[in-house]
C-alpha cells in the first residue's frame, strides 16, 4: 500500500474520531438534562409534569424515527446556520449531534429509571430537594448504566459517521465509498473496514472498563 | 423539638384517615386513627400485611399525606407542610427501611454523610460527624467499604447511622429487621434500644413480629384494617390482650401451647360425662404460683394437673403462663380461688 494511501487512511481515521468525539460530547451535555427530565417528569415522579413529558417524548421519538441519511439532508439549512457551511467534516458534526441528543437522552432516561425507587424515598425522607435527589442520588447511582449507554452511542455514531459523505463530510466511511467502492480499490475498502472494527472494539472495551470501575454493586457476583 | 402542647406527645395522630384512588378505585388504608406517641419511648405498631402500618408511619415524615385528620411531630403539622418547611421537619425525623435503601455508589462513610450534605453542613463538619456516627454503630473498620461488601446487619447499621446524621428527635423504622436473621435482628434491636436510651430518641417502629416488640418496645399499637384496635403499654398488651387480632399475634410468641395429645381432644363445651376443664393462668410480676397451686389443691381438696408452663420477660418484667386442668365441675370454684388471689384465668376448653 502506498504511503499516500496510508496518509489518507490516517487522516480519515482522525476525521472520524473528531466527528464522533464532538458529537458525543455535545450530545451527552444536551442529552443528560433531557434524559434526566424525561425520567423524572412522568406522572407521580420527582418533577411530575406529565404533559411536558409527553410532548418532549414525542419530539424525541420524532427525531429518532427519521433515518439518519434523511436527517442529514433535511437539516442542511440549519447546519449552514450553525457551522457557517453545509459541507465538510465540521458541518457533518451538526446532524451527528442532532441525532445523538435524543438517542443519548433515551439511554440516560432508561439508566435513571433503573435506579431503585427506595433510594428516592430515602432521600426524600432526608429532606432533599428534587434537584439534590437528581444530583446526589439518581445520576451517581445510574452512572454504570449511563456509561454503557454512552458507549452504545459512540458505537452508533461511528456507524452514522460513515453516511456523512453525502454532504461532503469526510472520514473513514467517505473514504471507503469513494476509493473502495467507486474507484474499486478493495484494499482500501478492507483497510477501512478493519479500522472501523478496531475502533468499535476499542470504544466498547473502554466503555465497559469504565462502567465496571464506577459500578460498586455486588462485585462478588460480577467476577471482578 | 418541642412537644405537642395539648397531648405532650412526640408524634400525634388525630382522626387520621387515608384513602388512595388508583384507576377509579378507592382504597381506604386508614380510618379514624388517634394515637399519641410518647416522647423518648419505643412504640411499636403491629398488624397484618395491608393493615396500613407503612401508610401510618410514612405520614410522620410527610411521605404520605393524610386525607383526613392531622399528624403532628413535635407540635408541627406535617400534613400541611410544604417545601422548605417540610424538608425542615424531615431533618428532625430519621427513617430506616427494610431493604436499607443505601446508595450503592457511596461508601459507608459517604452514605452516612449524605443527609448532612443535603442539609448543607460544611464539608469538614460533615466528615467529622459521619466518622463519629460510623463509630457509634461499630463500623469504623468498614468505613471505606461499599454496601455490596456488607452483610445485612452491617447495612442496617449504616442505615441507622445515616438516619441519625442530622440529629433527629424521632426515628421511624419500617420493618427494619424483617430481612435479617434472628441473631442479627437481636444485635440491631439492641443498637436501637441503646440509641433510644443514650439520645432520648423517640422511636416508632413497624413490625409483624410480636417478639420484636416484647424485646424493646414500651408501647404497642395493634392495627387492623386501617384502624387501631388496641394500644397501650407492652406489658399490658401482652398480659391482657383484649382484641382477637392481638391474641392471634401473641399465640405464637407468648407462653405455651398445649401438648398435642390434649389439644387434639379439646372441645369448647363440656362433654357429657366426666371431663376436665383446661385453664390458662397468666401470672404477673414475680408471683410464685407453685405454692399457690399447692395451697389451692389443699384448701379446695382439688386435684390439679399441670400441662405446660413458661416464664418470660417483657421489658424487665417477668410474666408467666401456666396451663392446668381440673375436674370440670370444680372449674368455677378453682378459677374464683385464683382470681381472688390476683391471677388471671381463662378457660381454653374441655377434655372428656
Ligand atoms: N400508593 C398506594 N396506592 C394505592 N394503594 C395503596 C398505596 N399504598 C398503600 N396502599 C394500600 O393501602 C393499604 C395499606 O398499605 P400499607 O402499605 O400501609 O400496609 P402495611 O400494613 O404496611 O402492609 P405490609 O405489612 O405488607 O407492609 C393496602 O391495602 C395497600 O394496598
Ligand atoms: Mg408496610
Amino acid at each position: 500500500m502506498s504511503a499516500n494511501l496510508i496518509a489518507m487512511l490516517a487522516e480519515a481515521t482522525w476525521q472520524t474520531l473528531y466527528m464522533v468525539a464532538v458529537a458525543t460530547v455535545i450530545g451527552a451535555l444536551c442529552g443528560l438534562p433531557v434524559g434526566t427530565f424525561l425520567a423524572c417528569s412522568r406522572k407521580g415522579e420527582l418533577l411530575s409534569a406529565p404533559l411536558v413529558n409527553k410532548v418532549l417524548g414525542i419530539v424525541v421519538n420524532a427525531t429518532r424515527s427519521v433515518p439518519f441519511i434523511i436527517l442529514v439532508v433535511a437539516i442542511i439549512p440549519f447546519t449552514r446556520m450553525v457551522a457557517g457551511t453545509s459541507i465538510g467534516t465540521t458541518a457533518a458534526i451538526v446532524p451527528l449531534t442532532i441525532a445523538a441528543i435524543p438517542f443519548i437522552a433515551r439511554l440516560i432516561e432508561n439508566a435513571i429509571r433503573e435506579v431503585d425507587s427506595g433510594l428516592i424515598e430515602a432521600a426524600r425522607a432526608m429532606g432533599a430537594t428534587p434537584l439534590q435527589i437528581i444530583a446526589k442520588v439518581l445520576i451517581p447511582e445510574a452512572l454504570p448504566g449511563i456509561t454503557l449507554g454512552l458507549t452504545l452511542a459512540v458505537v452508533s455514531l461511528i456507524g452514522y459517521s460513515a453516511m456523512v459523505g453525502a454532504v461532503g463530510g469526510e472520514g473513514l466511511g467517505d473514504l471507503g465509498i469513494r476509493y473502495g467502492y467507486q474507484r474499486f480499490m478493495p484494499d482500501v475498502m478492507a483497510m477501512v473496514v478493519v479500522i472501523l472494527i478496531v475502533m468499535v472494539q476499542l470504544a466498547q472495551s473502554i466503555g465497559e472498563w469504565i462502567a465496571r470501575k464506577v459500578d460498586k454493586r455486588a462485585p462478588r457476583n460480577r467476577g471482578a | 423539638m418541642q412537644r405537642d402542647s395539648t397531648t405532650g406527645a412526640a408524634i400525634a395522630f388525630e382522626g387520621v384517615g387515608k384513602s388512595f384512588t388508583s384507576k377509579g378505585r378507592t382504597v381506604t388504608a386508614l380510618e379514624g386513627v388517634d394515637l399519641a406517641v410518647a416522647p423518648g419511648a419505643i412504640t411499636g405498631i403491629i398488624g397484618r400485611s395491608g393493615a396500613g402500618k407503612s401508610t401510618l408511619l410514612r405520614m410522620v415524615n410527610g411521605l404520605e399525606r393524610p386525607s383526613a385528620g392531622r399528624v403532628t411531630v413535635g407540635g408541627r403539622d406535617v400534613g400541611t407542610a410544604r417545601g422548605a418547611t417540610l424538608r425542615e421537619i424531615r431533618r428532625d425525623v430519621g427513617m430506616i427501611f427494610q431493604h436499607f435503601n443505601l446508595l450503592s455508589s457511596r461508601t459507608v462513610l459517604g452514605n452516612v454523610a449524605l443527609p448532612l450534605e443535603i442539609a448543607g453542613v460544611p464539608a469538614a463538619e460533615t466528615a467529622r460527624r459521619a466518622k463519629d456516627l460510623v463509630e457509634r454503630v461499630g463500623l469504623e473498620t468498614l468505613a471505606d467499604r461499599y454496601p455490596a461488601e456488607l452483610s445485612g446487619g452491617q447495612k442496617q447499621r449504616v442505615g441507622i447511622a445515616r438516619a441519625l446524621a442530622t440529629g433527629p428527635k424521632v426515628l421511624l423504622s419500617d420493618e427494619a429487621t424483617s430481612a435479617l436473621d434472628p441473631e442479627t435482628t437481636q444485635t440491631v434491636l439492641r443498637l436501637l434500644a441503646d440509641i433510644n436510651r443514650d439520645l432520648g430518641l423517640t422511636i416508632l417502629m413497624i413490625t409483624h413480629e410480636m417478639a420484636v416488640l416484647r424485646d424493646i418496645a414500651s408501647h404497642v399499637a395493634v392495627i387492623e384494617g386501617g384502624r387501631i384496635v388496641e394500644e397501650g403499654a407492652t406489658y399490658d398488651i401482652f398480659t391482657r390482650p383484649a382484641h382477637p387480632t392481638t391474641r392471634s399475634f401473641l399465640a405464637g410468641v407468648t407462653g405455651v401451647t398445649l401438648p398435642q395429645f390434649i389439644a387434639a381432644r379439646m372441645q369448647l363445651d363440656p362433654p357429657a360425662g366426666p371431663s376436665r376443664e383446661v385453664i390458662r393462668i397468666t401470672f404477673l410480676g414475680a408471683n410464685a404460683t407453685d405454692p399457690l397451686l399447692a395451697e389451692m389443691s389443699a384448701a379446695l381438696g382439688l386435684e390439679v394437673n399441670i400441662l405446660a408452663g413458661a416464664i418470660e420477660e417483657i421489658g424487665a418484667q417477668p410474666f408467666g403462663n401456666l396451663l392446668i386442668s381440673v375436674a370440670a365441675e370444680r372449674g368455677p370454684e378453682a378459677r374464683h380461688y385464683l382470681d381472688t388471689r390476683g391471677q388471671r384465668t381463662e378457660v381454653l376448653g374441655y377434655v372428656g
